[in-house]
């Protein structure tokens, strides 16, 4: 008689309790959903749009996009020259641990043979490379030819944005969408000609 | 008159286990006879957060959670509240403060063995407050919306973008945008007023429960249950209230002196208890030439520098704090105290103390190739201290433990 009854109650609590679980996953969402970003949060990440034709040559500026800095860099003839004399320094040279959105357009890693287009935010833990293009021995490289080297953690990129060895930064600096069109720069978008 | 007080209080006393609850937590309960200032600073810390908690209720009255005003609204509590001043400097003073007496409080632990059994889980509840209390000082951190709060979070927050495959979802999930916005500053708010000082309250609740049921330990390492009164009480001790509250008032009054000095004189603590860029508004788009912890994270980020690989820094980071967790099952010495073990625990006790301050200083100073090969020695000394406890404790002769106190 107590065996039968047990059995029954052990059914009873299974069922209520294997009910009771499902429901979790659905009470859940919206908990979790609430921490994703809004409307407002993803309306205010769209495109930057900037002319670029102003640029010095060998300059760098930055712009946000999402309020994250976008380093544009309009390479001299030296520092294009210089792309090919740091590889055996680099960690990655042809970006192929990463999603390179434009792999092998040009040696800039952009879609302009002239410009550089990469996100300003070190791959390591998210601080902003410094840029340092002039050529000379530097306390953190004796034989720097020119790049970004991280104050926080040490990282050191070369002229386009790709990591160096032996540095904390994982991956190279990602390139965002972007197009040109005439002089006008567009970040965020991919302008669908890729 | 009192004939009908205590009326009311049996009343009470007899629907609430007042007497019974006071008596057993707070008053009449059974503490070893000897001990030395180590054991103080379980008080001080209790003190430290009632101080935490009435000065931050105090803040956010004045303080805005948005991104437009939280950096003002801290410089209005600053300048235009009467005393706002005070009120801030008390909870970042208390910060700091928290932090400096859990560390001497869990160092106590490690010398005089307070994680042997039976207390192993009086020990496992305080790595989990020093766990909350990590969490709450850093999202408190980026509630002013400095420059260091904001680059602070973002190496922080960034670090869960190591974790493979969902890692950059779950950072911006944890931001709720693509930077570190009001959003993500609101939440952390709600964060630090609500959900942490709930989880902490409640886990030094039971961090004390489990101490009073199991009793306190003493730097001889000595079991006072073993020699008891004819009322069950152990011979070598003395009810708390009034001869460990004497005790612990002095100890009190000397510590909140030091506090009130700091408060008043040094609350920037020369950049190690609110760092100088965070005198200036959050911008994201000017990282700091510098970027430092504040001085109580600074060991844990001198050994995420020190590996040179983002996820196994932090694997190196997490492991460090973890394995604090299973200290009790590493320690297979027959003596508690470090006055009774061998040579090799008095030495690495001593290394690693050595190795954790050294860690720290390492932890807030710009990189160079020294001292990241010092980082690397360093994280390495500390955690062979307790991955090689099973070992030497072990092995090591131990002197005879005192029967009595």
């Amino acid at each position: 008689m107590q065996e039968k009854d047990n059995t029954r109650r052990k059914v009873l609590i299974g069922l209520t309790s294997a009910v009771t679980l499902s429901g979790i996953p659905f009470a859940a969402t919206p908990f979790i959903a609430a921490w994703n970003p809004s409307a407002r949060a993803k309306a205010a990440g769209a495109s930057v749009k900037l002319d670029v034709s102003k640029m010095m040559y060998g300059q760098q500026i930055q712009v946000a996009w999402r309020k994250q800095p976008v380093f544009i860099i309009r390479h001299t003839e030296e520092s294009l020259k210089s792309l090919e004399t740091t590889v055996p320094k680099l960690a990655d040279p042809n970006s192929e641990q990463i999603e390179e959105l434009y792999r092998g357009m040009n040696a800039t890693r952009s879609k302009s043979e002239e410009y550089t287009v990469i996100a300003g935010v070190c791959t390591h833990l998210g601080c902003s490379p410094k840029y340092h293009p002039e050529v000379e021995p530097k306390p953190w490289d004796a034989t720097w030819a020119g790049g970004f080297f991280c104050p926080c953690h040490g990282s050191m990129f070369d002229m386009v944005g790709r990591v160096f060895k032996g540095v904390p930064a994982p991956t190279n600096l990602p390139v965002p969408p972007h197009f040109f069109k005439g002089s006008i720069l567009t970040i965020g978008e991919d302008g669908g000609n890729a | 008159m009192s004939e009908v007080i205590g009326k009311m209080f049996g009343w009470f006393n007899s629907r609430l286990p007042i007497v019974n609850t006071f008596e057993r937590h707070l008053s009449k309960h059974p503490v070893p006879s000897k001990v030395n200032f180590w054991y103080l600073f379980g008080a001080l810390a209790s003190v430290v957060l009632i101080i935490q908690i009435v000065s931050g209720i105090w803040l956010i009255m004045p303080y805005s959670n948005t991104e437009e005003e939280a950096f003002s609204s801290i410089e209005y509590i600053m300048r235009d509240v009467d005393y706002g001043w005070v009120v801030r400097y008390m909870h970042t003073t208390g910060a700091s403060m928290f932090f400096a007496v859990v560390y001497l409080h869990m160092f106590r632990g490690l010398l005089y063995g307070s994680y042997q059994k039976p207390k192993e889980l009086v020990w496992i509840f305080g790595c989990a407050i020093y766990l909350a209390m990590m969490a709450e000082g850093f999202l408190g951190y980026v509630l002013p919306y400095g420059q260091m709060s904001y680059w602070g979070a973002q190496v922080i927050i960034s670090l869960f973008g190591a974790i493979p495959y969902i890692g950059e979802s779950l950072e911006l999930w944890v931001r709720g945008d693509y930077y570190i916005s009001g959003i993500t500053v609101s939440r952390f708010f709600a964060l630090h007023v609500v959900a942490l000082p709930l989880v902490l309250i409640a886990l030094v609740f039971l961090h004390l429960v489990a101490l009073h049921e199991v009793g306190a330990g003493n730097p001889e390492g000595v079991d006072i249950e073993e020699f008891l009164d004819d009322d069950g009480v152990p011979l070598d001790s003395v009810p708390f209230f009034p001869y460990k509250v004497l005790n612990a008032l002095v100890g009190i009054g000397v510590f909140m002196t030091v506090f009130a000095i700091i408060m008043f004189f040094f609350p920037e603590g020369g950049g190690y208890f609110i760092e100088m860029a965070n005198f200036e508004e959050a911008n994201p788009l000017v990282t700091p030439e510098h970027i430092a912890p504040v001085w109580y994270y600074s060991p844990y980020y001198a050994m995420l520098r020190a590996v040179p690989d983002k996820l196994g820094g932090l694997i190196v980071m997490g492991s460090a704090v973890a394995i604090l967790f299973v200290v009790p099952w590493l320690d297979k010495s027959k003596a508690a105290s470090i006055r009774y073990k061998g040579t090799y625990s008095k030495l690495a006790i001593t290394l690693f103390a050595i190795s954790f301050l050294t860690l720290g200083y390492l932890g807030t100073v710009g990189v160079t190739e020294v001292r990241k090969t010092m980082s690397v020695i360093c994280t390495f000394i500390y955690f062979s201290f307790f991955l090689l406890m099973p070992i030497y404790t072990k092995y090591e002769k131990t002197k005879e433990v005192p029967k009595r106190l």
